[in-house]
This record gives structure tokens, sequence and C-alpha cells, in this order.
């Protein structure tokens, strides 16, 4: 069966405002050939989930400028594993210091992607994990004989 | 799709609702398999389309109307559509942002959808999309299309109660007597109603409708004010979606809009499974020949479908 275009949910939790950065980076996955759905400012944990859940991405991407992700990123990890949505592809960008991206990648955030990425790169991480994954569901299905 | 699958599926089960929408929207094998499993609990949804041209405020006042259906106890499904872009394929669905209102209750399920290339203003999928929330139990079904051109009219064979949108100042009265759009109204509402140019928008729409034979028992679609933002108005239209319900019933035009429905989809089926099987009994290097004929004007493309068709 075909694979359908990678779907991202693009979201900004927290509460500060600077969602400049959020656009181009859904504005370029739009390029990339990507489903983005797009929510916004002021995004609680729940609400991203939420909306995670309903539209059956392939990945959620958080954009942070606020400081708050130590605070935040585990409840919104917290959140999608409560609805069993633990396959999803986490990626983040904003204002992560460096000092925190190792404790970030360690909650279950694949790409951690400051000021300065190409959005091509974004594209490119997000196809290739993609890829792997399905790659990986693929074999999963062929081994339980359901392909 | 096994049993349980569809006991979850009808007890409204998010995760499971949203994996059967992703597979209808992919088609295929496992699309026919969920649509076989679901289709004999289909028929309860009042199917309510929002049509429209963008920026008129379709998204916020789908939100307001899921508010209203709320507060009466009615489970709500949405499906949005957004358009995919023919050069990379990909899609923004922003449709969501204008929805936040109605995050946090279990009682509403918001599915974003992108045309992938289906014209009309839906997707090839959205009906089995809105199939899926009918059979998980929501009453209320509301489709909101692409931002709509004149000639984006398939919603209407989609829904039972269409609704189109207008702003202020978006045409003079030629506008409002051309064909497309505007004849499948059966609820016109003038958003932003507290900008200026209202009533000009108002009085063209009124004049169209008035210039309609009037047949016996006829339904005058209702021209109506709304400001979405603050929602002022909003009761009034909800109150007229549902006029327009007992009209249907009062009538016994649901099964009617619903047969036409299901003629305008078996003939899209038809085309689809035909020009699938088709095309999968003949080679891409066949299709390319009878290209580089008809660009050489060697062949026209009616003789060269005819080649292809046999």
């Amino acid at each position: 069966m075909a694979d359908r275009p990678i779907r991202v949910l693009v979201a900004k939790p927290g509460l500060d405002g600077h969602d400049r950065g959020a656009k181009v980076v859904a504005r370029a996955l739009r390029d990339a050939g990507m489903e983005v759905i797009y929510t916004g400012i002021r995004q609680t944990p729940e609400m991203i989930a939420e909306a995670a859940l309903q539209e059956d991405v392939d990945v959620v991407g958080l954009s942070i400028l606020s400081g708050a992700h130590r605070d935040l990123f585990p409840r919104i990890v917290a959140q999608l594993k409560q609805k069993q949505l633990d396959d999803v592809l986490l990626v983040c960008g904003g204002i992560i210091p460096d000092d925190d991206i190792p404790a970030v990648k360690q909650m279950g955030f694949a790409g951690v992607f400051g000021p300065g990425t190409s959005t091509q790169d974004i594209a490119a991480f997000i196809r290739e994990q993609i890829a792997q994954k399905r790659g990986a569901r693929a074999v999963i299905r062929l081994r339980s004989g359901q392909a | 799709m096994n049993p349980e699958a569809v006991a979850q599926l009808r007890a409204g089960n998010p995760r499971v609702v949203a994996r059967a929408i992703s597979a209808v929207e992919r088609g295929g094998a496992e699309a026919r398999e969920i649509i076989a499993a679901i289709f004999r609990h289909t028929g309860r949804a009042h199917i309510i389309g929002v049509t429209g041209a963008p920026g008129t405020g379709k998204s916020t006042l789908v939100n307001e109307f899921a508010k209203h259906y709320r507060q009466r106890g009615q489970r709500v499904g949405i499906v949005a559509v957004d358009p995919t872009s023919p050069f990379s394929g990909g899609a923004i669905l922003g449709d969501r942002l204008r929805m936040q209102d109605l995050s946090g209750d279990s009682g509403v399920f918001i599915r974003s959808m992108a045309t992938r290339g289906a014209f009309g203003g839906l997707a090839a999928a959205t009906s089995d999309a809105v199939k899926v929330l009918d059979a998980a139990g929501f009453e209320i079904v509301l489709v909101e299309t692409v931002g709509a051109g004149q000639n984006e009219v398939e919603i209407a064979a989609n829904a039972h109660t269409t609704i189109v949108v207008e702003a202020p100042g978006m045409g003079d009265d030629i506008q409002a007597i051309k064909a497309g759009i505007m004849e499948i109204a059966d609820v016109l509402i003038v958003n932003k109603a507290d900008h200026d140019e209202v009533s000009a928008t108002i009085a063209a729409l009124e004049m169209n409708l008035n210039l309609k034979p009037k047949a016996e028992n006829d339904w005058r679609p209702p021209v109506l004010k709304t400001i979405a933002t603050t929602g002022e108005g909003v009761a009034d239209a909800v109150a007229w979606i549902g006029k327009h319900r007992a009209y249907l019933e009062a009538n016994n035009l649901m099964q009617a809009r619903e047969r036409a429905r299901f003629r305008a989809e078996l003939e899209m089926v038809v085309q689809r499974e035909m020009m699938a099987r088709l095309l999968r009994g003949v080679n891409g290097t066949k299709i390319e020949r009878l290209v580089e004929q008809i660009a050489a004007r060697k062949m026209d493309v009616y003789q060269a479908a005819e080649t292809l068709i046999g």
C-alpha cells in the first residue's frame, strides 16, 4: 500500500507568542510534501496530545521560546504516553540552551533544532526518521503475517 | 476490521476513530474493509456542510456551531478540509487553530484533511471520514470545505444541509446571481456583520433569492447575519439549521438527498475503480509513447484514449 504523506502537528506550548519560527517551519514542511496541522500559540500539554490523537500524526513538532521547556516537555510526553501515542516522532525547536539538550533528548525528543538550523535539514531529518519507523512497522507486519 | 474494533469505534474511542479515518484516507483494501464493517451503523448523523470563500470565517463559525450543539448535549464530529499543494503534495491544515474552544471536550472530534489532489472543495475520502464519525455516534457532523471559489459545489451532494458563508464587500449583485456556489445554499450567512457594506451584501443575496421562481413548498434559504468572533447571530443560525432539517424530514427529502448522495458516490467509485483497473493493465511506457505521438500531432487525445480503452 502506498505511504501516505507524513502528517506533522506543529504547536507552541507555553505562553510566549513568538510564532514566526513555528510558521516558517510549518511552511517549509509543507514545501517538503508533508501535511502540517498548525495549532498555533498557547497550547496546553492536554491540547497538544488531544490534537495529535485526533489527527493521527506521525510527528509532533514543538516550538518554545519562553524557557519553560523543562517544565512543559515532560508533561507533554506524559500526555502523549497516556493516550498511547508512544510511537510518534518528537522534535522541537526554539530557544533551548545547549546544556538542556541532553535532558530534552532523554525525554524522547529525537531532534532538537535551534536558531540557524536550515529548514531543509529539519525536513530531511523527519523524512529519514519516519522512513525508518515505517520500515520497522512493515517488517513487524510481515513477521506476524498481517501484510 | 474485527468486531472488537468496530465496537470500540462505535463507542467513539478516539484512537480507533482517528486510525479508521487515516485508513479510509489511504484507500485500498483496508479502507473497503472498514467501510463494509461500519456502513450499516451510519445514517444517524445530521451532516452539515459549511462552505464559502477563504477568510469569510468558516472555521470560527464551525467552532461556534459546535459549542451550541454541545450545550444541547449532542456529540459533534468535524471534518475540516484544506488544499494540498499541487507542487509539493504538502498542505497546511490550519482550521483547528480557530476551534480551540472545543479542546478538552471528549464529545467533540476534529479531523483536518488535505484534498490530496481532489477538486470540488473536498478530499476524495471526505465522505468516508464522515461515515466513520457517523458510525462513531457523532449526531452532528460538520464538514468545512476548502476556501471555495464559485465552482466548489461538491459539498451539496455530501451534506443534508449546506451553509454558504459570505463576507461583506465580496462582490456586487452580479456575483450574487451567478451560477454555482450561490445555488447550493440551504442557509446563507453573511459573517463579519460588524463590517461595512453588510446591508448591500444582504440586499444582493435577497434579490437573487427573490428572482427564483417559487414552487410550492419550496425551501427559501434565509439570509442571516453573524459575527462569529463574538458569537452574535449564531443561535439564530443554529435554529435555522434545525428548521431546514425539519423541512427535509417533513417532505421526505432526507432520503431523496441521501439517494442523490449515494448515486454520486457510486459513480465516483466506479470511475475511480475502472480507471485503476484499466491502468493496471497498461504499462507506463505505452502511455508515454502515446503522449509522444500526441505531442508530435500524429494523434489527438481522443484517438489515444481510444487505443488505451480498446
